[in-house]
């Protein structure tokens, strides 16, 4: 692998990560889980209409109930401080730190990170990010028209693709080939394209695989060995793996199950999870803004009848990213869920549209990257499953499977 | 000490002074070991994989090992007369019914390397085996069939499963041939160097699939993804092939070994 790496002292000690305080109460988990999902939520008494923040179990003003409820985002600097000295850890890798107060236009005065390009007196938006400990934090950026990435603090929250060294682990698929495009095309410094097996002479003429800053590597994530030679093969930094692999075929549980298929699926979608989430984790560690973005489908929150085999792999694969994501949280590395419907492919040429176009996956994984956001819902049929899983996940499964 | 008793004693003295050499004519078994790649309609064949159990480890301090696993046609492996259609009703057709007699017998190599690099979809037929006889002897009955292509020497390249866009090229028999070999020749099987006993594009011949058609319906065996066949002699050589006894099994991956006679 060629890529142009930073230069780093090699007797340097090993340089350790910190991540924030994670400890939160719940209605602050309560925060985050919404945060998680990319939404600008606060809380609204049920009785009185007050809206309050930070999270708290009952209304500050008339002890009424509060419900979440998503909120306007915009507000108003209303003073900032620079913090220099800290007994925290992480931060204490970051000074200076700014900070500042802002009126935001649902109501409440919040404490929030503070972009460099604010002062006092600016309109500001609000972004509900989530923090490298995992919990929900409020950053205000200007309300336009600014480069976000220069600000330090805001790297902090998101996952740059510039010029950072990715690996797409299936990059033969419709799906895998859009990201490599995509990541190339967002200036990754390197995009290092898996290629499972049987490799073809045809691979050395495609034009994705030719790309610029694009390598293909001999990579099978049902192959515990292949991932690990993978992994030797890449060598040095890597910073984003991006995991397309999944393996989409019809088939019920007791009519027409289709065993060999079945086992396939959680071959890819579980084990394979497993086998490139247990070998690249511990070298997004090392990076300071590592990534795992897992792309997956939506049948995983219900399953479905006449994809039963792929629909339970991906369920699996949803339960292997939620312990995964526990996992990385003291290490701060990103673990991202990218939720896709049918997708315009030669998987799904057996259902009808709406389905979701390759690129505009892929164009979602960068955008989560870009935004630091843990959940996408990637086109109408995901956005519309997640929805109805979130409001009655009972009567969602039911109808799903009917 | 009678006949046979001597006989038996004089091959392991053989064996064990070198007069005999046994040549291992396996490919080694690896996840990376390419498997035959059938049209999309069809179920594939699953590769070998290795999972460690323990490694001196926490897992089993003083052992190692793995679990394994793979398609009965994965790497070097052995077809038996229940793998085809054809063969389905043949007495003894699976491999855990094998005659044990079954797991030694002569071989006869007949060298098609030239002919394969000159055309990746050699076709071995009735004439070229007619001629291959006047110009080397008769193929005496009971015998295995090897095909030398040295197709072996292209293991780790793309250019052993040879896909393109319109399938796999690879050399291998016509109809005619196999039924000259098992009806005029008697042969006990076919084995090969290529990941199939059929050549690469045998699914568009008039007759397709002849080895498999031919050799299993008339009880015959097939072995492939041999390896070494260019160290055997033409006549003389003899191969120990024994599949795994599995309960109904269709083939399975096994050791071939050769023993050839040094002068």
């Amino acid at each position: 692998m060629t890529a142009t790496r930073e230069k780093r002292d090699p007797l340097a000690r090993k340089r350790l990560r910190h991540v924030p305080m994670g400890l939160r109460s719940r209605a602050m988990h309560a925060l985050s889980a919404r945060a998680a999902q990319g939404r600008f939520v606060l809380q609204a008494c049920t009785e009185c209409g007050n809206v309050t923040y930070p999270p708290r179990d009952a209304c500050p003003q008339c002890w009424g109930e509060l419900s979440w409820q998503d909120q306007p985002d915009g507000g108003q600097v209303l003073c900032e401080t620079t913090v220099r000295v800290s007994t925290d850890l992480y931060f204490r890798d970051h000074m200076p730190w700014r900070m500042g107060k802002v009126l935001l236009n649902a109501g409440p005065v919040a404490l929030v990170h503070l972009h460099a390009a604010l002062h006092p007196g600016d309109q500001t938006v609000v972004r509900m990010m989530i923090d490298r400990g995992g919990n929900a934090a409020l950053f205000a950026i200007p309300a336009e028209g600014t480069d976000l990435m220069s600000d330090p603090q805001w790297r902090e929250f998101v996952v740059p693709v510039e010029g950072r060294i990715a690996l797409v682990s299936d990059a033969r698929s419709a799906i895998g080939r859009a990201v490599v495009k995509e990541l190339q095309a967002r200036g990754a410094e390197l995009v290092v394209a898996g290629l499972p097996g049987p490799s073809l002479a045809a691979d050395a003429n495609d034009a994705v695989f030719n790309l610029d800053r694009v390598q293909t590597i001999a990579l099978d994530v049902t192959d515990a060995t292949s991932v690990a030679e993978a992994a030797s093969r890449i060598g040095g930094p890597l910073d984003i793996v991006v995991n397309t692999a999944r393996h989409v075929r019809t088939g019920g549980v007791s009519a027409n199950p289709g065993f060999v298929e079945q086992r396939r699926a959680f071959e890819v979608s579980a084990m394979g999870f497993s086998r490139l989430a247990s070998t690249f984790a511990p070298i997004l560690a090392g990076r300071p803004n590592g990534a795992f973005v897992d792309i997956l489908s939506s049948s995983a929150l219900c399953g479905e009848v006449h994809q039963a085999g792929f629909a339970a792999a991906e369920a699996a694969r949803h339960s292997l990213l939620q312990s995964l994501r526990q996992e990385m949280r003291a290490t701060g590395v990103r673990v991202m869920s990218v939720f896709t419907g049918p997708v315009e492919d030669a998987d799904h040429q057996h259902v009808p549209p709406p389905k979701v176009a390759p690129s505009r996956i892929a164009s979602s994984v960068v955008d989560a990257l870009l935004n630091g956001r843990e959940q996408t819902c990637v086109g109408d049929a995901a956005q519309d499953a997640m929805e109805r899983w979130l409001t009655d996940p009972a009567l969602f499964v039911r109808e799903k499977n009917l | 000490m009678t006949a046979a008793q001597s006989l038996v004693a004089d091959l392991a003295t053989a064996i064990a002074t070198g007069s005999v050499e046994i040549v291992d004519l396996t490919n080694v078994l690896s996840p990376d070991f390419p498997v035959i790649v059938l049209p999309s309609e069809f179920g594939q064949c699953e590769p070998f994989r290795m999972e460690t159990v323990s490694r001196y480890d926490g897992s089993g301090p003083a052992w190692y090992w793995n679990n394994i696993s793979m398609n009965e046609h994965t790497g070097t492996h052995f077809d038996a007369p229940a793998h085809w259609i054809t063969g389905k009703d043949v007495p003894n057709g699976t491999v855990d019914a094998v005659l044990p007699r079954d797991f030694v017998h002569p071989v006869v190599v007949i060298d098609i390397a030239a002919e394969a690099a000159q055309d990746e979809d050699f076709i071995v037929t009735r004439p070229f085996l007619e001629a291959w006889e006047r110009a080397n002897g008769p193929i005496p009955p009971r015998h295995w069939i090897f095909l030398r292509s040295d197709w072996s020497k292209r293991v780790g390249t793309l250019s052993y499963l040879n896909l393109r866009d319109d399938g796999a090229h690879s050399p291998g028999p016509d109809a005619d041939a196999m039924r000259f070999l098992v009806h005029d020749r008697d042969c006990v099987g076919l084995g090969v160097e290529t990941v199939g006993t059929d050549a690469g594009m045998c699914s568009h011949f008039d007759e397709p699939f002849p080895a498999h058609s031919i050799l299993h319906g008339n009880g015959r065996f097939g072995l492939q993804c041999l390896t070494n066949l260019d160290r055997l002699p033409t006549f003389g050589a003899v191969i120990v092939a024994m599949p795994l006894k599995i309960k109904g099994g269709s083939g399975s991956p096994l050791r071939v070994a050769a023993m050839i006679p040094r002068s």
